[in-house]
């Protein structure tokens, strides 16, 4: 204890915090070595983004807890924010082992909506590709992420070979895999153009992807919002599809979007309606109008009409 | 599991001989389950086969047998935008019992919709083919084609039941070479194509079966479901050797040249009823190949049922979807299609078995084609016995002429009465009268089929036609006439009595009383059904 300190009165310190400034104190090498000036440190291993290591989150326990997460807790928000529809699950009757689910892309509700919509062989096995500098920025988002819906770290500012390789290993491992191949949420309600991620897997791994459509989640919580506002939402599965052969995986990236986009169609007609209008090639696009923003804006029509259905009140003069 | 001997090499269907180290054998008794000793020495226990293996991708199966139809075009080479185009399909009688998520008819109709919608068709009708059976629930439909397809077509009125009393809705085609009126639903007979979506669970089902019966009224049907057809039908379940069918294919030449262009697809399934795993599975199983959990398994369920009041009973059997799996599907040409389909379904169901019996015995299960969702009231349990299982052979029945039959049921008096209210007039009015066929053929079947109030429930309600009990009876006439006596263990007794058979208490009360028929230390033989087997009798 200092001098200043006794003359204060203050208290005597505790033996543990003690001995933990004895043990800072000590010399190297019983403790690191600081770096010499001049010299350029070197840069510490990178634990966050791509490089985070999740291999934690697939072992028996974090897989528990996550089943134990998605059942209870996510299960229960999803059906009171969402009150979501399920459809098309049959379609995967006779689809066995890892595939990968292509789905749109709305909001941080549509990776909840879609794990605990999954049909039973894939529920408790499949990982699901998140934006690396998102959801793995920091040390405690890249955990919970890896915890809560077994996120693993993709790149979508840069190309890297090093998130496509975890991907297939881990499909190849029997693990399925939950992708939005939009590479992030819709800005404006619409859908945006469908990147190769999830056509290159399949076309690297063999397995079919599921096109799957997702209704409804940006009313709930688009992007921008941080409060959710409940509304309804559907989820439709799509027929297990599998690249042609001599096509790549740009028009296979293509081929899922029209799948989606008829899956959509179908939510909004009818299925019928729908599957004709696969077949003459004019299902209505996922990406809206080319046009200025306000009139996508305004294309959007019905879509969001749930945002706009705040109760309104006369004023209370 | 993939490795499970049971799915990858199932075996074949046995004829077990009873000896003393046989165990109690497995009575399906309505909702419930007998344990019954057989005598050793004198008895034999027929088995049926192990389910066969599914077809591994049922989907691109049934897209192979549309592109590649027998004796017929390619599905997409007859579809053309402007067509009227129908599908029928096959209602909910079959399978039994009803079947796991996607039901087949909705793969199939999904895949043929698919190919119409690429074609540019938009006039299409889909249609319950149900002859006189009662109209299909929207969750049955549901169930059948799947909501894709309900919620595309059923908000334009293009998704309905047949209506074979509806007068503008039939059609008459001609006489056969017999003079056999052959009738057919309007909208069917009017249309450029006319597709079949078939289920085979029995060799009974398909063929010519399916539109001149399923899509006809009373006036054709009356020409093979009469006493006189069933009694030269040994056995219905033997297309060549059946009346029944050699009348609905004499329809079916006048449909061919008169009705519509038909492309029939139709359908076999594995008999994998109760399931590999899960608490029914036992039920498929070999008494002595159950193990403990088996055991556990059916006490449990077993007291459990015995406590519970019916209405809870049938929920629970009600609920259950089996989990078949297709064995084959083929398009094309209705007679070629046919044959084929055939073929696959002798393949699960035949077992062969040397020589008649004194005795044949077997339970009977909770269902029967005409009670899914409902009641199997005394009718149903005598056209189940007597109809269909006695029928379930090929070459000559199980039992011998003059030979007793004991079955298994509780027999309840009781009925539905939204589904069954002819059935109710008939047990009360024809059968207290004679239980003779022919006789109540002649003295009652046109009073019934022309009762103005059973056509409106049979028309608005979802009740079966005022005729169909008769068609029941007539289905058991030809074992009624080749059998020495019926003895029903555990039933109603005043139900059985009614029905004119014996009500027996035990099984051994039951085959005391055989013996009075057929003397002392007959043999027995027990038909383990279901699952289904069909004895190939030598």
């Amino acid at each position: 204890m200092s001098k200043l300190a006794r003359q204060i009165g203050l208290p005597k310190l505790p033996a543990a915090l003690s001995l933990i400034r004895r043990f800072r104190a000590l010399p190297f090498p019983y403790r690191a070595p600081s770096t010499p000036r001049g010299v350029r440190p070197l840069r510490p291993k990178a634990r966050t983004g791509a490089d985070y290591d999740t291999s934690w989150s697939r072992r028996t326990p974090a897989r528990m807890a996550r089943a134990a997460i998605i059942e209870g807790p996510m299960r229960l928000a999803v059906s009171g924010l969402a009150a979501p529809d399920r459809r098309g699950a049959d379609r995967l009757a006779a689809t066995k082992g890892s595939v990968i689910f292509a789905a749109n892309h709305h909001s941080h509700l549509d990776t909840p909506l879609l794990l605990t919509s999954l049909p039973d062989p894939w529920k408790h096995k499949v990982i699901v590709g998140a934006a690396a500098d998102y959801f793995f920025g920091t040390r405690v988002t890249a955990a919970m992420s890896s915890l809560v819906i077994g996120a693993i770290p993709i790149e979508r500012t840069k190309v890297g070979r090093r998130s496509a390789d975890l991907a297939a290993e881990l499909i190849d491992d029997g693990w399925s895999l939950v992708i939005f191949p939009e590479g992030g949420r819709s800005p404006d309600g619409w859908g945006q153009p469908f990147r190769g991620g999830a056509a290159f897997l399949a076309s690297k791994t063999g397995v079919p992807v599921v096109p799957v459509h997702l209704d409804g989640t940006g009313r709930i919580l688009r992007k921008g919002r941080s409060i959710p506002r409940p509304s309804t939402t559907s989820v439709t599965f799509g027929r297990p599809i599998v690249p042609q052969d001599g096509e790549n995986a740009t028009r296979f990236a293509a081929r899922i979007e029209r799948e989606v986009a008829a899956l959509a169609d179908e939510v909004s007609s009818d299925w019928y309606t729908a599957r004709k209008r696969a077949h003459a090639s004019e299902s209505p696009d996922l990406t809206g109008p080319e046009s200025a923003s306000w009139r996508r804006a305004w294309a959007l029509g019905d879509r969001s009409r749930g945002a706009k259905s705040r109760k309104r009140h006369w004023p209370n003069l | 599991m993939a490795s499970d001997p049971r799915r990858t090499a199932p075996r074949p269907g046995l004829v077990l001989d009873v000896d003393r180290s046989t165990p109690p054998i497995l009575f399906h008794h309505g909702e419930g389950f007998r344990l019954e000793k057989l005598p050793a020495d004198r008895s034999r226990i027929i088995y049926p086969a192990e389910p066969l293996p599914g077809l591994p991708d049922p989907d691109e199966s049934i897209r192979q047998a549309l592109l590649n139809p027998i004796e017929d075009d390619p599905l997409p080479s007859l579809l053309t935008p402007g067509m009227k185009l129908t599908i029928a399909f096959d209602d909910l009688s079959l399978p039994l019992p009803s079947m796991r998520k996607p039901d087949i008819r909705q793969r199939i109709i999904e895949q043929v919709l698919d190919m119409a919608a690429a074609a540019g068709v938009d006039d299409i009708h889909l249609i319950a083919a149900l002859a006189l059976h009662r109209r299909m629930t929207e969750d049955e439909l549901r169930h059948c084609l799947g909501d894709r397809v309900y919620d595309a077509f059923a908000p334009q009125g293009a998704i309905y039941n047949h209506d074979a009393e509806d007068p503008d809705g039939m059609v008459e085609l001609g006489l056969t070479r017999h003079d056999e009126q052959v009738t057919m639903n309007a909208r069917a007979a009017e249309s450029d194509l006319l597709i079949y979506v078939n289920l085979n669970i029995v060799s009974m089902d398909g063929g010519w079966k399916s539109t001149a019966t399923g899509l006809s009224g009373y006036s054709g049907i009356r020409h093979h479901h009469n006493v006189a057809t069933m009694l030269e039908s040994k056995s219905f379940m033997d297309r060549h050797k059946s009346e029944l069918h050699h009348s609905n294919w004499r329809q079916g030449e006048v449909i061919k040249n008169h009705g519509p262009r038909i492309f029939q697809i139709e359908t076999t399934i594995n008999n994998n009823t109760f399931g590999y795993d899960g608490p029914m599975s036992v039920l498929q199983k070999r008494e002595w190949e159950w193990n403990a959990k088996d055991r556990a398994t059916f006490i449990t369920m077993k007291k459990g049922l015995d406590m519970m009041p019916t209405t809870a009973k049938r929920a629970i059997f009600n609920g259950w979807k089996a989990p078949y799996e297709l064995t084959s599907v083929q398009a094309g040409d209705v007679e070629a299609v046919h044959d084929v389909t055939l073929e696959h379904c002798f393949k699960q169901h035949l077992v062969p078995v040397e020589g008649q019996t004194d005795v044949l015995t077997f339970g009977l299960p909770y269902i029967c084609p005409y009670n899914v969702n409902s009641v199997m009231n005394p009718i149903l349990v005598m056209c189940l016995g007597l109809g269909y299982f006695f029928n379930m052979y090929r070459g000559k029945p199980l039992v011998r002429e003059g030979g007793v039959l004991i079955m298994s049921h509780p027999t309840p008096w009781e009925f539905h009465p939204v589904h069954h209210p002819s059935y109710i007039d008939f047990f009360e009015q024809v059968l207290s009268d004679t239980t003779d066929p022919l006789e109540l053929e002649a003295k009652y079947e046109k009073q019934f089929a022309e009762d103005e109030w059973y056509i409106h429930l049979y028309r608005n309600s979802y009740a079966y036609h005022g005729v169909h009990p008769f068609y029941m009876w007539y289905w058991g006439a030809s074992a009624l006439q080749h059998l020495g006596r019926v003895i029903i263990v555990g039933g109603d007794k005043r139900a059985v009595r009614r029905l004119g058979f014996q009500p027996a208490s035990t099984m051994q009360d039951a085959l005391e009383m055989a013996s009075d028929v057929v003397g002392p230390a007959p043999s027995i033989t027990h038909l383990h059904n279901p699952p289904i087997l069909m004895a190939d009798v030598t």
